[in-house]
């Protein structure tokens, strides 16, 4: 079979022979050819008049992409997603956007114009071209010039070609061509390679997959600091000998603003030494009056009689009009409050001190009011 | 040579005798080709144990926390950030030959412009690990420097120099990359066309993506070349800039002064070129390229680092004639004690060999000299390390309030992170003129005599 052109080639040694051959087979017409060299010749864009090359509109638009891209990020992130409140200093201080900004236009305008160069216009990678490891393409990456006419040119004449190349002065006339294993090349999809490729990927792919989730999160660092050994409440812990984590607090540790009872177990210094801070006006009475009522009336009635529901058990909650209290200092009831007498147990954690004094006022008052006077008619 | 009539109408060589296409070609390639010698291995090695050395320092730094280097309150940032500042630096001088060279239409650059931006892209990716190893406390979460939806409804602080650090740092190394690799997919073609060997055949291929030097992709590949060249120039100056920023932007005595943006670019290019020097004269000596990285081209280089060590210093005065005219008493103590305080041995080392040694480059046989050239450009490296080791200690071991005022010393922790930089920096280095062409083939024969046609 014969097998399918690609292009007739030629060699020059010099660039002006070169630069003088590539304007001619402009001029005559052909459009489908190309030249070959091994560094760009300066001149030879317009002998074979091809119009400057339009890469820089890409970049243009790219870095311009980048502008914008920069600039709405941060203006949201600044301006709506996070603000950052630092003294009243402007949300969107544009002057601190512009670093951010110039790099990442200059970042998107190299990277995508250069790739989109390499994918679009020179379609690379392309090891598969008919001129590749011929030795055309040997003399032309070191140090030949060369110009090929493609067998797809609407002049294209196999032997016309071969003449005009040679009365140009090329040298080394040889005709390339197509790879016709190359060129029914279809894609199969039961190919060895490609399977083989396909499975090692999926095996290192599952293999890395199965290792990181399963494994090396739960390494330290990488378990971000989920396994702490630490003290949790209620787990036990060697650190001491009953293996117990929760310890009480140590002896003699008092809650925060507590201040000791300066007169436990002493009724005749409290009484003999307390005296009531508070005044006998209308607030102090409302307010040991609805005290009194929560606290000190289940068991001594509502006006202190005694007469509570539990009258007639023994003992009995003892009044507290009786001439005993009456005559009683006020520290020595505040004292009977806070540490309790007989059976009655202390009130100190119910009723703050405030408080005391105030119930204190309001017996007084119901005393008073049941033990009248004449006096207190007028 | 003094009755030699110079034809001023001619563009002087850029090679010494006459050089043809495969010839270099053939130089170039030579090294990839031959077993690398005796000298290669030792240096290799060398580096190698640089490299291990900090990366078990690493290790240790992820198993036992950061705080086994010297950093304590108020000195929070030493070798750290000194070494990041350093190491972007030294990648700066690359894209300036690469890139400012290229724009100017300078075609000496093209013998030097491959491995210069070879070595930036090393130094930018040491760079890149002293700031997310050996400065992270918790590497495992340096994503979280990206701004990247998640679950917490948070974002990075678009508004600070770090941030900025992130996006520059990041596209510099993008972009350069980018830049390299278009300039080397010629390069792999001729190399792929050239070699015997069955599986560098293959790997040569794929790098090249098909490559065929035909003029029709030249034209675009060009048009891209200057593109990314006109954007690398204002990026290289932004990069150093917003690295400056970490420093500027604060109200630390000393740091917030505008004059750190250019003075640090300076700085990067000024250290840059003499590590390019550096390796250069070393590379060029062992593969034999004297011919084609000639005694022009280092000269050409060392007047760049007597420009850039000559605003350097100038910058140095001003700062001091600022810290004066400010009237400020805790910027005029910064520069007093930068010269006379605790950290004095360090400032004067950094002044010696950033402002006094490079001067020595007025004199043409100084210039031309390989031994000189090489001892000073060492020396500029050292001086400039220093001078961001001074601007970052000084500073923050006394700032305004002398209460807070702390020491540093450096752990020798801190000295296996140094030697991480310097030893991924080389290994990297060896690696490259081992595996891949150190001059850029295609660039290179641009410029021949006789490369271009006449009308040109």
């Amino acid at each position: 079979m014969k097998k399918p052109i690609y292009a007739i080639t030629s060699l020059f040694t010099t660039p002006d022979e070169a630069i003088r051959a590539a304007s001619e087979v402009s001029k005559a017409g052909y459009t489908k050819f190309d030249v070959h060299t091994p560094y760009p010749v300066h001149g030879m864009d317009g002998a074979m008049q091809v119009k400057i090359s339009k890469v820089g509109y890409f970049a243009f638009f790219f870095g311009l992409t980048g502008a914008l891209t920069a600039i709405l990020l941060i203006s949201w992130v600044t301006l709506s997603d996070y603000p950052l409140v630092i003294g009243g200093k402007p949300f969107w201080s544009w002057p601190a956007f512009v670093p951010v900004s110039f790099e990442l236009t200059v970042l998107f305008a190299a990277v995508f114009s250069t790739v989109a160069m390499i994918i679009f216009y020179f379609k690379f990678p392309n090891n598969a071209h008919p001129l590749h490891d011929t030795p055309y393409m040997k003399r032309v990456s070191s140090d030949t010039f060369g110009i090929t006419i493609e067998a797809n040119d609407p002049q294209f004449d196999e032997n016309k070609v071969k003449e005009f190349l040679k009365f140009l002065g090329g040298k080394e006339i040889t005709t390339v061509y197509f790879d016709p294993e190359e060129f029914d090349y279809g894609q199969k999809l039961i190919d060895m390679r490609f399977l083989g490729v396909l499975a090692v990927v999926a095996l290192s792919t599952a293999t890395i997959s199965y290792f990181t989730m399963n494994k090396l999160l739960y390494i330290e660092p990488f378990n971000w600091m989920m396994e702490q050994h630490k003290q949790k409440p209620q787990q036990p812990s060697n650190l001491f000998k009953d293996g117990i984590g929760m310890r009480p607090p140590v002896i003699g540790t008092v809650a925060r603003g507590f201040i000791p009872y300066p007169f436990s177990g002493k009724p005749e210094e409290a009484g003999k030494y307390l005296i009531n801070p508070l005044l006998p006006t209308k607030e102090i009475v409302e307010r040991g009056k609805s005290k009194f009522l929560t606290f000190c009336s289940p068991c001594h009635g509502n006006f202190g009689r005694g007469d509570s529901r539990l009258q007639g058990q023994f003992p009995n909650p003892p009044t507290l009009n009786s001439d005993k209290v009456r005559n009683w200092p006020d520290g020595s009831i505040y004292h009977v409050i806070t540490e309790g007498q007989n059976v009655m147990p202390s009130y100190a954690p119910q009723i703050s001190r405030e408080d005391r004094w105030a119930i204190i006022q309001y017996i007084r008052i119901l005393q008073r009011a049941q033990n009248t006077k004449e006096s207190d008619l007028k | 040579m003094a009755t030699e009539v110079i034809d001023y109408r001619k563009e002087p060589s850029i090679t010494i005798q006459h050089v043809t296409s495969a010839d270099i070609d053939a130089a170039i390639e030579a090294p990839l080709n031959r077993f690398p010698s005796r000298r290669w291995w030792i240096a290799f090695g060398v580096a190698l144990a640089l490299l291990t050395t900090g990366l078990c320092t690493v290790a240790l730094l992820l198993f036992q926390g950061i705080g086994l280097l010297g950093f304590n309150q108020p000195v929070a940032w030493a070798f750290d950030v000194t070494n990041f500042v350093f190491w972007v630096g030294i990648g700066h001088a690359g894209t300036l030959i690469s890139a400012i060279l290229f724009l100017m239409r300078q075609r000496w650059r093209n013998a030097i412009a491959r491995f210069a931006e070879a070595m930036t892209i090393f130094a930018v990716i040491c760079a890149g690990m002293f700031v997310t190893i050996a400065h992270l406390g918790r590497v495992w979460l340096a994503g979280y420097l990206f701004p990247y939806p998640n679950q917490h409804g948070l974002w990075v602080n678009f508004i600070s120099p770090l941030v900025w650090d992130v996006f520059a740092v990041s596209t510099y190394f993008i972009v350069s990359f980018i830049f390299w690799y278009l300039g080397l997919l010629p390069d792999f073609g001729t190399l792929r066309d050239r070699t015997e060997n069955k599986y560098k055949k293959i790997i040569y291929s794929v790098l090249s993506l098909g490559w065929r030097f035909s003029n029709r992709h030249w034209s675009h590949y060009e048009r891209m070349y200057l593109i990314l060249a006109g954007f690398a120039t204002p990026l290289v100056l932004s990069v150093h800039t917003i690295v400056s920023f970490d420093f500027a932007v604060s109200v630390n005595p000393g740091w917030h002064a505008t004059i750190f943006p250019p003075y640090f670019v300076a700085g990067a290019v000024f250290s840059g070129f003499a590590m390019v020097q550096n390796v250069l004269v070393v590379v060029r000596k062992m593969f034999k390229f004297e011919h084609i990285i000639t005694m022009n081209h280092l000269e050409n280089m060392n007047k760049i680092i007597l420009l850039t060590g000559s605003m350097v210093g100038y910058a140095y005065a001003m700062e001091f004639f600022m810290a004066w005219y400010s009237g400020s008493q805790f910027e005029r103590f910064v520069f007093l004690n930068r010269a006379l305080g605790p950290y004095a041995w360090a400032y004067w080392t950094m002044v010696s060999c950033n402002v006094v040694f490079p001067q020595l480059f007025w004199l043409k046989r100084f210039r031309r000299n390989i031994f000189i050239m090489f001892i000073i450009g060492i020396l500029v490296n050292v001086g400039m390390w220093f001078e961001r080791y001074v601007i970052i200690v000084t500073t923050l071991s006394r700032d305004f309030l002398p209460s807070s005022w702390g020491h540093f010393s450096p752990t020798m922790y801190d000295f296996g992170i140094l030697s991480l930089g310097f030893g991924l920096f080389f290994t990297f280095v060896l690696l490259f003129v081992r595996f891949l062409p150190s001059v850029a083939m295609a660039e290179m024969k641009t410029v021949l005599e006789g490369a271009q046609p006449s009308q040109h």
